[in-house]
């Protein structure tokens, strides 16, 4: 009966049905099933058959982000049981991302923050144009080891490279990863102003993410 | 300088792709997402406008929903044709619904160098060199700032953009890149100096003011103020969706017009409300998204629909539009390149889009390429000859020539061949020569674009802009960066 109830939930979040998902998992917990077998057990073979069909072509982008969405919601709901018990789930990584100030372009920013959600990081957004303070205070706040700047502007490149001056200036540039990305971005440019990676779009985010926090 | 201007008119193909009925439901879906929806305006004076004409304001998310027929007795006000000017009034652009003119695309980050071939990051140095080829070539009819200006200063690149077109090229500028009440100022003092006064500046707009929308049903608040200072000073103003199926707009075609629409029409509506007949235009680059990575595509059918689609909605409004064609998404001038700008341009053509925007610009309008700008220009001449159709007359049925060589014989020597050849399009990238010639040097397209591009960079040098002229340009950018650093 559980491991059925597992597997539905895993079912759900491949078929893209986050109501389903959401719901599959309330139920879950009602039985009395644990936590942590909910998310290892349903949750996460969900997401890997997902990112193993986008990655062999037959899903889409859109496939990725509403699973991600589902994903995102049943953790929600999760999230307070674990704590209760004490146990946390095992992230990937902290990020705090963000549009860098004089920008507010948000979408290329959030699917970032949604694939690398998905992919098992603890993702701080904080939004459209963020000033170089909001990144230092988030990443003191939360001991992230990676911060992400997104411009879509070739006016508002030139931020991130001041952020980048301004972490360096709080003492804190030796202990994060930067990495920076928007379409008029390039790999020259995140060398030049001394990113730690260059990501052209989502998918290659969290390559790159997963690649920094374990190097 | 050259003189001539090679636009499209008294088009002989017309393309049938979007009927009254559905202009009509596309048209009363926009006024209702606008009226019930509402569409992003972060800007006060943009919402303070909105709301004294009756606008609902929601203030916290800066959201107006405008009553349809707010929008319809606004757009009503906008003149439906007027031109744009030269420097050289010879090279002035009537905006009479009959006409398409081609200019370069914007704004780019990288460029292909044309002597080293390696890929590098934009200067103004770049700008100056593209306005100087684009003035050159007759087929471009306007310039777009190109490239992105990225060893100037932020807070006035947009003004050394243009100081750089106007110090080398006599044709109509429209630029994209001024997003700030100062820079426009300053602009507006520019383009004013060159025209003789504000007041000569009004009959004789030298500069238009492109702006972005932001997709999904979104504007962005500089853009919003720099509009409106511009509108007031009679420059023609548009406003650009860049609406991306999938993406920025719903997945379906007429679902992302419809998004795109609602962002324009607000926005043009807008400045009218502000500064009755005023000029405006529409202006667009909708695209699809690619379902992989999620970028803007350029190019594709879905792109190319759009360009014929566009103005047929523009032709509706009664007001020009400046369409992105072109502009493939390949990385090199190659295969896919020619396929997508020889498509999109036609299309674009086929509904006789006012001002097409996209020659030399690869990768989505990232990477500029003079080699790309000279193929683009062919395909440019190759429509024009194409759009001429097949006149048919006595002369043309050409019996006469016809009972002359008669049966078996052969029309290259008839003099009614002398007559007429010339109408018979002539390639300068196209490869017809014999095989053996071509094995003999395996050259081709790209290779006799980029020596046509240097012959121009080394030779032509078009009489410079007035020397006072030139530093009163000068004088305006450096106290725009004298006040911003205080």
């Amino acid at each position: 009966m559980s491991n059925d109830l597992l597997s539905q939930i895993t079912a759900s979040l491949v078929d893209g049905d986050p109501e389903l998902t959401v719901s599959l998992t309330r139920q879950a917990m009602q039985a009395g099933m644990e936590p942590l077998i909910i998310i290892e057990g349903g949750l996460v073979p969900g997401m890997d058959i997902v990112g193993d069909k986008f990655s062999k072509g037959e899903y889409f982008l859109p496939h990725l982000i509403i699973s991600a969405g589902g994903m995102q919601q049943a953790m929600e709901l999760l999230e307070p049981e674990l704590r209760a018990r004490s146990q946390q789930m095992k992230i990937s990584g902290k990020v705090v991302i963000g549009t860098v100030q004089g920008d507010i372009h948000e979408i290329g920013k959030s699917l970032v923050g949604t694939m690398l959600s998905a992919a098992g990081f603890q993702v701080y957004d904080l939004g459209v144009d963020v000033p170089a303070e909001a990144f230092i205070a988030k990443i003191k706040e939360t001991g992230a080891e990676l911060v992400g700047l997104s411009a879509l502007l070739t006016t508002t490149m030139v931020v991130q490279k001041e952020i980048i001056e301004a972490l360096t200036s709080a003492g804190l540039r030796d202990h994060i990863k930067v990495i920076v990305g928007g379409a008029p971005v390039t790999r020259s440019w995140a060398a030049e102003i001394g990113a730690d990676g260059y990501a052209e779009d989502a998918i290659e985010a969290v390559q790159l993410a997963s690649r920094l926090v374990t190097a | 300088m050259t003189k001539i201007i090679k636009s499209i008119s008294d088009p002989k193909i017309r393309l049938d792709i979007l009927s009254d009925e559905d202009i009509q439901q596309i048209h009363a879906a926009t006024l209702e997402v606008i009226e019930t929806i509402g569409v992003r305006f972060p800007s006060l004076k943009a919402l303070e406008i909105f709301s004294a004409h009756g606008a609902h304001i929601d203030p916290a998310k800066k959201i107006a929903r405008i009553p349809a027929h707010v929008i319809e007795s606004a757009l009503a006000k906008a003149p439906p044709t007027y031109d744009l000017a030269a420097l050289d009034p010879d090279l002035d652009l009537p905006l009479d619904g009959n006409h398409s003119y081609l200019a370069t695309d914007g704004c780019g980050v990288e460029i292909i160098d044309p002597f080293s071939g390696e890929l590098r990051r934009s200067t103004k140095q770049d700008v100056a060199d593209i306005a100087r080829v684009a003035d050159y070539l007759e087929e471009i009819s306007f310039h777009w700032v190109a490239l992105s200006a990225q060893d100037c200063p932020a807070e006035s690149r947009s003004l050394h953009e243009l100081e750089a077109i106007w110090n080398v090229s006599r044709k109509h500028v429209q630029t994209e890149t001024i997003v700030t009440e100062p820079e426009m100022r300053a602009a507006i003092e520019m383009a004013a100096a060159l025209a003789g006064g504000r007041a000569e500046l009004r009959k004789r707009p030298l500069l238009s003011i492109t702006q972005c929308t932001t997709s999904p049903l979104g504007q962005d608040g500089g853009s919003l103020d720099a509009g409106l200072l511009a509108a007031e000073a009679g420059l023609p103003v548009g406003f650009m969706t860049m609406s991306s199926a999938a993406s920025t707009g719903p997945a379906t075609l007429a679902g992302t017009l419809v998004v795109g629409n609602a962002e324009v029409l607000a926005a043009l509506a807008l400045m009218e409300l502000a500064y009755p007949g005023c000029p405006v235009y529409y202006a667009a680059a909708q695209t699809a998204t690619d379902l992989r990575t999620g970028a803007y595509t350029g190019g594709g059918p879905a792109d190319f629909l759009f360009g014929a689609a566009t103005n047929v909605l523009a032709n509706y409004y009664n007001v020009p539009l400046s369409m992105g064609a072109f502009a493939t998404g390949a990385k090199e001038p190659d295969w896919q390149a020619a396929v997508d700008n020889s498509l999109s341009a036609f299309m674009a053509v086929s509904t006789l889009s006012d001002m097409l925007l996209g020659a030399g610009l690869l990768h989505g309008s990232r990477i500029f390429s003079f080699e790309q700008l000279l193929m683009d220009c062919e395909i440019w001449s190759l429509l024009q000859a194409m759009f001429k159709g097949i006149p048919v007359n006595q002369d043309t049925l050409a019996l006469e020539a016809i009972r002359q060589v008669g049966p078996g014989g052969n029309f290259l020597g008839s003099r009614h061949t002398l007559k007429n050849m010339h109408a018979l399009w002539q390639p300068t990238l196209m490869d017809r020569r014999p095989y053996s010639t071509w094995e003999g040097k395996r050259d081709g397209a790209r290779q006799w674009a980029g020596e046509k591009a240097g012959q121009v960079l080394h030779e032509y040098h078009p009489e410079p802009l007035d020397q006072k002229l030139g530093d009163e340009l000068k004088r305006i950018i450096a106290s725009l960066e004298g006040e911003i650093r205080g």
